[in-house]
């Protein structure tokens, strides 16, 4: 185990990657000359060269069109659009050819490409620059989308993504490069469609993938020691496939779930989650499923006001609570702070 | 003018403490819109207004604690209005009220009882998928479970006690003790035969009270001579106007009203162990044990003090009918402060009861018959009636049983005080 950046695992991924199969290589914008928006790709092209790591002009339809052409003819092209904002740009080429290709061919085609894009808010980026619209793609068959929420994951997902052979939208997060976790030493891939239970309880079921599920572990963590409150957190992990199992599990031993998202709270990811839960849990709910989502406006500049549209530490914290209230649990807790 | 009054909102609400008036006096009200946070001793519950009009007066401030059917407030509905409330709170509403019309005060007087849920609001309780489950596998009656969750809604925390009654109750737990082997063997050549309703009504609720109240004993025998001399002679006389007759148990009815006015105290109810209170009634509402087709039934007779023998055999009557055909409403058995139960028709000498919660006290009535007694120096012939109280003894002691049974018996052998 080493402790390094979210980045920082990001990096050495692509590299090991990158030394384990020449069919990888790299392409987007100012990855190479400039070694990527977020340094991600820092000093590849110096070590890999010009072939494996590709600068592109800015036109994501194009480059991305290209590495798809290129996976069809058995590489395997790892794209960085340097925010998903700009995904949008592609998406005729994402949604119309990466995700059918395969299914359009009978089989004898395959698209073994990974979109590597971060999302977020909070960076006072304006509205076009600060959506949270992996949802787009975690809607289509024929993509997989993970979305990693801490160093450990990155890079067991990236190296799941970069080896498997249906497109995958590979969803960072601008708040989370810089966040630091123990990441393995060992090459073995994350498995795509995994859940994971960042920790267990029995009072209620917080819910959440990338940033969020890093807020959901840290509130959950300081509801334990400040009120005595038990709650489990999953980390969705990957948002197509879905790992509804997991969720279900959960459910039918807390009884109660909060989902947390950073995109929009309407048709969001929260409200998938939420229908699987009730298909699979409705029998163990003891209290309403609640969401906790993003305000619904384009993300204004002013930094007050975006504060105030993104999901605050406190809106997560009374949607616990008001849920626990649903099921009378706090009247008969005896935590500290009761 | 319509009184809103203090709302039953659950089986066991007694008192309700106002917290908060979403509205104030010459506000307008449209039906269904939130009136006023309604807490009782578990939850807060809003209540909605069942009529439209404008809200005249608040009666009840905030912080005010009122026993159920206590009027709250009064709402303008605009069709009549009752005579100008003491201090008049705005010179508009005043002016809005239409003549007053003492027949329309009256209707609506009617509408302002309090409305009680629906026989359909209480089969479909407002539930989460939890208990609704946990209901199913342990066939628990959600109709007595108060919700204490956000608008009532039962949640899984209010199961607590039944769920914990069904265990002791154990007939779907896999260790019971009672039972040496399987239940249903061919050994005892045994079937099922499904629960109707009033069987697992009965089966819950008598093992509850067996369960929980500290039940006694108390057993009186009555020289009835006079009172079957007096029967006679009154059929005799209802016979020959075309009229009902009435039986032994009619007199019995009206001979009991007659003790609980008597001594209050046992027409009284223990309310549970948290409660502060005990509850004395003062109305007599006598409830009858009728063995119906699907088990027994207690009808209940409403002021049963207030009814004259012939009345009260009539209204036992007619219960006892719709008993046995099953017509009979939930609200027609309920409320009852007292029971009688009557098996002296199959000649049984003596038995006791168990009490019917939440009363304090039943009565079990042996049969009437000619025994053998001391009168004087000499050997008789007598009718004898025996009875046994059956008193909850949280509530009840045994010399306040004694007294009742002492003025029942002398209510029995004296028995024209029960016609005048």
């Amino acid at each position: 185990m080493t402790l390094m950046s979210y980045r920082q695992a990001l990096h050495d991924t692509l590299r090991s990657e990158m030394l384990r199969d020449e069919n990888v290589f790299l392409i987007g914008e100012e990855i190479g000359v400039f070694e990527g928006s977020y340094k991600i790709t820092a000093g590849l092209l110096e070590e890999f060269g010009e072939k494996r790591v590709r600068d592109t002009p800015i036109a994501e339809e194009g480059f991305t069109g290209a590495a798809i052409g290129a996976a069809m003819l058995g590489l395997r092209p790892v794209v960085e659009i340097m925010t998903i904002n700009f995904s949008l740009l592609a998406i005729d080429q994402i949604v119309n050819h990466a995700a059918k290709i395969y299914g359009m061919f009978g089989g004898q085609a395959k698209v073994p490409m990974v979109i590597r894009t971060p999302g977020g808010g909070g960076q006072q980026l304006g509205a076009t620059h600060s959506q949270n619209i992996e949802l787009y793609y975690a809607f289509v068959p024929g993509l997989k989308v993970v979305a990693p929420s801490t160093p450990a994951d990155a890079k067991a997902l990236l190296i799941a993504a970069i080896r498997d052979d249906d497109p995958v939208i590979f969803l960072e997060n601008l708040a989370l490069y810089n966040t630091k976790g123990e990441v393995p030493d060992h090459d073995t891939p994350a498995v795509i469609g995994q859940a994971a239970v960042t920790r267990e309880g029995h009072h209620l079921t917080l819910i959440g993938y990338s940033r969020m599920a890093h807020v959901a572990k840290k509130i959950a963590d300081q509801l334990a020691d400040h009120e005595g409150l038990d709650i489990e957190v999953i980390d969705l992990r990957s948002l197509r496939p879905l790992d509804r199992q997991t969720i279900v599990e959960s459910v039918k031993k807390t009884h109660a779930a909060v989902i947390l998202e950073d995109d929009w709270l309407t048709y969001g990811i929260g409200a998938e989650v939420a229908a699987s839960i009730s298909d699979g849990a409705f029998d163990y709910l003891d209290a309403p499923v609640r969401r906790v989502a993003m305000a619904e406006v384009p993300m204004p500049y002013s930094k007050s006001l975006e504060s105030a549209a993104l999901p605050s530490e406190n809106d997560v914290i009374q949607a616990i609570y008001q849920t626990l209230d649903a099921i009378g649990h706090r009247r008969t807790k005896t935590g500290p702070h009761d | 003018m319509i009184e809103i009054t203090m709302p039953r909102l659950s089986d066991t609400m007694e008192e309700g403490t106002i917290v908060a008036w979403h509205k104030k006096p010459g506000d307008t009200v449209s039906v269904g819109e939130i009136l006023v946070d309604i807490e009782t001793d578990k939850a807060m519950m809003e209540y909605e207004a069942y009529e439209a009009g404008m809200l005249a007066e608040i009666l009840v401030p905030e912080g005010g604690v009122v026993s159920i059917g206590t009027p709250i407030a009064r709402l303008d509905n605009g069709q009549a209005s009752a005579p100008a409330p003491s201090a008049a709170p705005g010179a508009d509403e005043t002016s809005a009220a239409p003549p007053v019309s003492p027949a329309r005060t009256e209707t609506a007087a009617v509408l302002s009882v309090a409305p009680l849920e629906s026989e359909e609001d209480a089969e479909r309780r407002i539930a989460s998928p939890l208990v609704r489950k946990l209901a199913r596998e342990h066939s628990l009656d959600l109709r007595q479970v108060r919700g204490s969750g956000p608008g009532g809604r039962i949640i899984r925390a209010d199961l607590d006690d039944l769920l914990a009654a069904a265990e002791v109750d154990g007939p779907r737990g896999p260790a019971m003790p009672l039972a040496s082997g399987p239940l249903l063997d061919a050994k005892r050549g045994s079937k099922e035969i499904p629960f109707t309703n009033v069987r697992r009504v009965i089966a819950r609720r008598l093992g509850e009270s067996a369960r929980t109240i500290p039940h006694f004993y108390v057993t009186a025998v009555a020289d009835a001579e006079q009172l079957v001399q007096l029967r006679t002679s009154l059929n005799e006389q209802l016979l020959a106007t075309g009229r009902a007759k009435v039986s032994l148990n009619d007199l019995l009815i009206r001979a009991c009203a007659l003790a609980l006015r008597e001594h209050p105290l046992v027409n009284a109810s223990y309310v549970n162990d948290a409660s502060s209170t005990m509850l004395i009634h003062e109305r007599i509402n006598v409830g009858i044990a009728v063995a119906s087709t699907n088990g027994l039934v207690v009808p209940v007779i409403l002021d049963a003090d207030q009814k004259t023998v012939s009345q009260l055999g009539v209204e036992a009557r007619q219960l006892a009918t719709l008993a046995g055909s099953k017509g009979i409403s939930l609200d027609q058995m309920s409320g009852g402060t007292f029971t009688i139960s009557n098996l002296g028709m199959f000649g049984v000498e003596e038995f006791t009861a168990i009490i019917n919660p939440p009363e304090g006290a039943i009565l079990a009535v042996g049969t009437t018959r000619r025994e053998p007694v001391g009168v004087g120096d000499e050997i008789v012939l007598r009718h004898r009636m025996r009875y046994t109280l059956s008193a909850d003894h949280r509530i009840i002691d045994g010399a306040l049983a004694a007294e009742f049974l002492q003025t029942l018996t002398k209510l029995i052998e004296s028995p024209l005080s029960l016609i005048v």
